[in-house]
C-alpha cells in the first residue's frame, strides 16, 4: 500500500463495527515502548537510530494486524504527504521532524506505529465513536505479540521505561474526541475543563497541546500512567465520558429549549455557507461544519451523512486541501479549493427540515 | 513583619508573591493585585514567571538553586541531571536508576502512584516466574540433602540444571 493509497481512503474505517456517536467521533489508545538495549531517540546516535528503525521494521510487517498496511520512512515522503498524515492523527508533528523515523499503517488505517518519535515506538488504535475498551484490547494485543520479537525496557518497579517520565508506567494514553458545540455555546466549556482536570484527565483541541478547539472538537485524555492498571485509567475516562455526554445533551436540549430560533438561524447560516461559499478558511468551514453536524444530531438531516461530515472536518485540513488540488498552494488559493470541495460535497446532502428537530436523545451514546 | 514588600512593576504594595524554578534557577516575583491580574498571573495555567521576565514586564535576578546536584550522571548515556531538568526527558533506560533521587519526587507529583501494577511484558512475567521456582527447588534441595534424602536431592538437581539451561540458552 502505498502513500496515495492510503490517503485516498476514508479516514474513518467504515467496516469497523462501531460508528461516529452525536457526541463521540473517535477513540483512541497509544502505547509508548522502548527497545531495552538503545538509547532514547532524544539520545541516541543517528547509527542507534537507524538499527532501532530497522528492528522495528522487521517486527511490525511480522505482525497480523499489519497485513496488507504498509511501512514508510519518513524521510521518503514529502511535506505534504506528511502533513496529511498528521491531520488524519496517524503521525505526530513531532515524528516528521524526528531524525531516522518511519510509520507503520495497518491497511484499514485504524492502527499505526511510530518509530524514533520521542520513544522507539508509539503504537496507536484508533476507532470510531465512542470504544475505548475495544480499542484498548486491540493496541494491547499488537503489544503482546511486538514482544515476541521485540524487548521492551522494562523495571519491575516503574513498568515500561519512556523517554518522559509522564508517560512511565503503562505508557498509555487513552483518548476520545468529542463534538461539544452544546456545552460550548453555553459557555459551559471552562467548567468543564477545570472539573475533568481534577480528575487527571486534560483537555485539548483537536490537534494537541497547543491547537485551539475550533469546530467544537476537543480531545479528552489521562494525564496519569503510573500506579493504576490500565484497565483503571479506561474505565475513569469511561466515566468521565458519559459524565460529559451527559452535560452535552442537556446543553443542547437547553439550547433547543429556550433559544431555538437563535440554534436554528445559526445552523442554517452554517448550511448556507458550506453549500454556497466560495471562499472558506479552514476555520470557518470547521465551525460551520460543526454547526451543521449538529443540525443533523437535532434531526434536521438524515442520520446516515454523519460520516461524511466527520469526512469533511478531516479535508478542509490544509494538508488535504493541497493532496486534493495535487500540489502546494497559497492560502488563499486554499480557501477557494476548500470552498469547492465542501460545496461539491454538500451536493450529497438534502436540504435542511427544521420540521424534524427532534429533543437531543440521551440514549443515543 | 516590619518592611513593605513592593510590586516589581508599580512599587504598590505586593499581594501577590510567585516563586518559579526554571531550569536551575529561582525566580521570585512580587506583585500587586492590579498588576497581577493585568498581567495574567491569576489565570492559572497561564501563568509563567519565565515569560514575564522575557517579556521585560518584571527584571528579577534568578538565583542559582541551593544545592543542586547537577554534577549526577547516568553511567551508561552520560545524561545529567542539569540536562533532564532542562527538557524533562531522560537519555536512556538506566538513567530511572541513575537519577532516581532526582526522578523519584517528580514521579510522586506526576502520578496517581509510584509504583507499576499494570501490563507486565509475558517475557518477563515467564522470567519473574521461573526465578522463583529456581528459589524454591533450590531450598529444597538444601533440605533434601540435609535430610540425607539423595534419591530426592538428585532428582531436585536434575530439575535446577534443565531449569537454569532454559534461562540462558547457549547463543
Amino acid at each position: 500500500m502505498n502513500i496515495h493509497e492510503i490517503l485516498d481512503k476514508p479516514f474513518l474505517p467504515e467496516d469497523a463495527g462501531v460508528t461516529p456517536t452525536d457526541v463521540v467521533i473517535t477513540s483512541r489508545v497509544r502505547l509508548a515502548r522502548n527497545l531495552s538495549d538503545f538509547a532514547f531517540p532524544g539520545r541516541a546516535t543517528s547509527a542507534q537510530k537507524r538499527e532501532v528503525l530497522s528492528r522495528c521494521q522487521a517486527a511490525v510487517l511480522k505482525l497480523s494486524e499489519m497485513k496488507g498496511g504498509s511501512f514508510h520512512e519518513m524521510d521518503a515522503l514529502s511535506k505534504l504527504e506528511k502533513q496529511v498524515l498528521v491531520e488524519r492523527h496517524l503521525v505526530s508533528r513531532e515524528l516528521c521532524e524526528a531524525d531516522r523515523a518511519g510509520i507503520a499503517i495497518s491497511e484499514d488505517l485504524s492502527s499505526s506505529i511510530m518509530v524514533n518519535e520521542e520513544d522507539h515506538l508509539r503504537m496507536q488504535v484508533l476507532l470510531p465513536g465512542f470504544s475505548l475498551d475495544k480499542t484498548w484490547e486491540a493496541m494491547t494485543e499488537i503489544d503482546t505479540h511486538l514482544e515476541d520479537s521485540l524487548d521492551f525496557a522494562f523495571s519491575d518497579q516503574l513498568g515500561y521505561l519512556t523517554a518522559c517520565p509522564t508517560n512511565l508506567g503503562t505508557g498509555l494514553r487513552a483518548s476520545m474526541m468529542l463534538h461539544l458545540p452544546g456545552l460550548v455555546m453555553a459557555n459551559q466549556m471552562e467548567k468543564v475543563v477545570r472539573a475533568v482536570n481534577q480528575l487527571g484527565i486534560a483537555v485539548r483541541g483537536l490537534y494537541g497541546e497547543s491547537s485551539e478547539a475550533s469546530g467544537s472538537l476537543f480531545q479528552i485524555s489521562n494525564q496519569q500512567t503510573l500506579g493504576e492498571e490500565e484497565a483503571t485509567i479506561i474505565t475513569r475516562l469511561n466515566n468521565v465520558l458519559e459524565t460529559i455526554i451527559e452535560h452535552e445533551t442537556n446543553a443542547r436540549l437547553k439550547l433547543v429549549e429556550t433559544s431555538r430560533e437563535r440554534i436554528f438561524d445559526k445552523i442554517g447560516r452554517a448550511f448556507g455557507i458550506l453549500q454556497n461559499g466560495h471562499l472558506l478558511s479552514s476555520n470557518e468551514s470547521m465551525n460551520s461544519l460543526s454547526l451543521v453536524r449538529l443540525g443533523l444530531d437535532l434531526g434536521l438531516l438524515p442520520l446516515k451523512h454523519r460520516t461524511l461530515l466527520d469526512q469533511l472536518f478531516i479535508e478542509s485540513q490544509p494538508g488535504h486541501v493541497q493532496i486534493a488540488a495535487g500540489r502546494e498552494i497559497s492560502p488563499d488559493e486554499r480557501d477557494r479549493h476548500r470552498a469547492t470541495q465542501i460545496r461539491n460535497a454538500f451536493r450529497k446532502l438534502p436540504l435542511l427540515d427544521f420540521n424534524k428537530i427532534k429533543e437531543p436523545s440521551p440514549t443515543e451514546s | 513583619m516590619g518592611k513593605e514588600i513592593k510590586c516589581h512593576v508599580c512599587e504598590s504594595s505586593a499581594t501577590v508573591h510567585l516563586t518559579q524554578i526554571i531550569g536551575s534557577k529561582i525566580h521570585k516575583v512580587n506583585l500587586c493585585e492590579e498588576c497581577a491580574q493585568r498581567l495574567g498571573v491569576m489565570d492559572p495555567g497561564g501563568l509563567s514567571v519565565a515569560d514575564l521576565v522575557e517579556k521585560g514586564l518584571v527584571s528579577i535576578p534568578g538565583e542559582e538553586l541551593p544545592s543542586a546536584p547537577t554534577d549526577q550522571s547516568c553511567s551508561n548515556c552520560g545524561y545529567t541531571v542539569a540536562q533532564l531538568n532542562k527538557t524533562g526527558r531522560l537519555g536512556c533506560s538506566d538513567c530511572y536508576s541513575a537519577l532516581e533521587s532526582e526522578i523519584h519526587p517528580m514521579l510522586e507529583r506526576m502520578h496517581s502512584g509510584t509504583e507499576h501494577v499494570g501490563k507486565v511484558p509475558l517475557k518477563v512475567l515467564s522470567r519473574t516466574q521461573k526465578r522463583r521456582k529456581v528459589d524454591k527447588l533450590s531450598k529444597e534441595l538444601q533440605l533434601a540433602i540435609y535430610e540425607e534424602r539423595y534419591e530426592d536431592a538428585a532428582q531436585l538437581r536434575d530439575e535446577l540444571k534443565t531449569l537454569k539451561e532454559e534461562e540462558s540458552p547457549v547463543a
